[in-house]
């Protein structure tokens, strides 16, 4: 299954990354064969199979509703690469 | 003199409790061993010199959040990174008394099978430093193997912790998923995230498990344990029922060393009082990793959408608009396998594809759940090599990546179900460790320590790499 370069930089932009040409090129190789490999998975006929999407039999876990002391402010902005006041600071949108 | 290339973390524990050595007498002994190893190794990328805890000391994968020590998940992406909070298997460790020797290398955000793809720099196997520790957990086992930890923590999505036990000689436990919590643990692919122990015996393997398992509020996803855990003591496997699942074991591209061995051990296993019997696991083996390869990046395309440069870690610099910012810094922040894993991950959830891709694989996922769940009513336990190959050099495989997912192709399939698995060590092919895997219905770790506790005693593997042992000597 061969993708085009076109579409390596449709997925590129829905993934919030900005490759270089290099990497344009080489993962359009790469992700061909990878997903030749993955589409394998095709060749079952799984109509009447229902999805997993968690291994465990647990469903909807409840726990009361009671505040309880969260991360400080402070703390939340430790890390941040630039902070304003009690703010994260980022360039315009 | 303490030997740490011997010392389990049993024995550490009753020297401790004994009083014959003090905890910072037995912390200085493994920070004087990674001061004198780790610079071949390079299994650790911090270390804690004013440790907490008068416990038997630990060292943790980097991608367990540790409160004020910097987590970088081996990427450049969270390079400085302090958490401001503890993961709870980290605070469990704390509670337990465990000081914390440092944190190891690892492929970045748990991607790959060899720990080449850190952004710091491979880990090196102690058996022999031309060749790989195994991924993604590879500084962790390292660690262990080598004799810089008595035993660590490492995390398995598919493989990471089973895999590097198996290619350093060690012994690895990946959990039933939901067992162990994942809250503070970088996040992979949370369907099958799971932090496991790795450690030198079987019986300390128990015992760090003890320590970590159970339900915790911060993680809906855990679940209580079913019965406490027990450290195994009988030698005999009586009234075993064993499978070995032919495809598990004849799979392509399994080394005649490795078959030789497993086999040994199989053998050893009907000796000690199991009923072994062969058995199929067709399509598990066949689409398993597939399946993987599907589930496991797209989890992980939308755990990383985090890494935008606005709360922590890197901000790539620019006087561009906040989605420049966005799209230079993940750039400029990932190394080559995630950004590989985010593509494929986002093609495969994108519109248009996703039924085909991502729904296609999660109705194969319950097609292997099955598979494992028909066999586990003939049979306590199903065994196989843990994985493919011994060992393998540096740079064998990191130019094409899915000769190096097939690592996994072994681990694979019984963590699609969730279930848990133990890699002991089995024996030797050309002078390197082979791994030997158990895999129980959930919540069985019971079982699996006990099945490999007794075959453990029988096969009297060394787990002390003979040139670090003969080095010692000199």
């Amino acid at each position: 299954m061969a993708i085009t370069r076109d579409e390596v930089l449709h997925v590129a932009r829905l993934a919030r990354l900005a490759l270089t040409d290099a990497e344009i090129e080489r993962l359009q190789g790469e992700l061909s064969a990878i997903l030749d490999a993955v589409g394998k998975v095709a060749e079952l006929d799984l109509s009447d199979v229902p999805p997993t999407s968690h291994p465990l039999d647990v469903v909807n876990v409840l726990g009361e509703d009671e505040p309880r002391p969260s991360l400080p402010v402070g703390d939340a902005l430790a890390n941040a690469p630039s902070r304003e006041g009690g703010f994260f600071r980022v360039p315009a949108a | 003199m303490i030997d740490t290339l011997r010392l389990t973390a049993e024995d550490a524990a009753a020297l401790l409790e004994d009083g014959e050595v003090a905890a910072a007498e037995l912390h200085g002994a493994y920070l004087e061993a990674i001061r004198a190893r780790d610079e071949e190794l390079h299994a650790y990328l911090t270390t804690v010199d004013a440790p907490e805890g008068e416990g038997v000391p630990i060292a943790f994968k980097d991608v367990i959040s540790t409160r004020g020590i910097e987590t970088t998940a081996g990427s450049k992406i969270l390079a400085g990174y302090r958490p401001v909070f503890d993961a709870t298997v980290a605070k469990r460790c704390k509670q337990a008394g465990l000081p914390l020797l440092g944190k190891t290398n690892m492929d970045e955000f748990a991607m790959g099978s060899s720990t080449e793809n850190s952004a710091y720099g491979p880990t090196r196997n102690p058996w022999d430093p031309e060749r790989v520790p195994g991924g993604s957990s590879g500084g962790s086992a390292a660690a262990v193997a080598g004799g810089l930890a008595p035993w660590a923590l490492g995390s398995d999505t598919g493989g990471s912790v089973k895999q590097p036990a198996s290619l350093c000689g060690i012994v690895g436990l990946r959990p039933t998923y939901g067992t162990v919590s994942r809250y503070g643990i970088v996040a992979f692919a949370s369907s099958l995230d799971q932090v496991g122990p790795l450690t030198k015996t079987v019986r300390d393997c128990a015992r760090l498990y003890r320590i970590i398992a159970g339900r915790d509020a911060y993680d809906s996803t855990t679940v209580e344990l079913r019965e406490p855990v027990e450290i195994p003591a009988a030698e005999d496997l009586r009234g075993l029922r064993i499978g070995v699942p032919r495809e598990l074991n004849e799979v392509e591209g399994i080394e005649a060393g490795v078959t030789d061995a497993v086999r040994r051990a199989i053998d050893l296993c009907g000796g000690l009082g199991a009923e072994v019997a062969t058995c199929e696991l067709p399509r598990s083996v066949e689409y398993g990793l597939a399946c993987y390869y599907l589930v496991a990046p797209s989890e992980a395309s939308s755990n990383l959408a985090r890494y935008d440069g606005v709360r922590y870690g890197l901000r790539a610099e620019g006087n561009g608009a906040i989605r420049e910012m966005y799209e230079r810094t993940r750039d400029e922040g990932f190394g080559d396998e995630p950004k590989r894993r985010i593509m494929l991950g986002t093609y495969a959830l994108s519109a248009g594809y996703y039924e085909a891709f991502y729904g296609q694989a999660q109705k194969v996922r319950t097609v292997i759940a099955r598979e494992h769940a028909a066999l586990f009513e003939r049979f306590d336990v199903l065994v196989s090599p843990t994985s493919p190959t011994v060992a393998f050099r540096l740079g064998e495989k990191t130019e094409n990546p899915l000769a190096m997912y097939l690592s996994d192709v072994l681990t694979i399939p019984s963590n699609m179900a969730g279930l848990p698995g133990l890699s002991i060590p089995c024996g030797l092919s050309d002078g390197l460790p082979v791994g030997f895997q158990l895999i129980g219905p959930q919540f069985s770790e019971n079982t699996l320590f006990r099945a490999g506790h007794a075959l453990e005693r029988a096969l009297e593997f060394d787990f002390v790499p003979p040139r670090l042992a003969a080095k010692d000597r000199a």
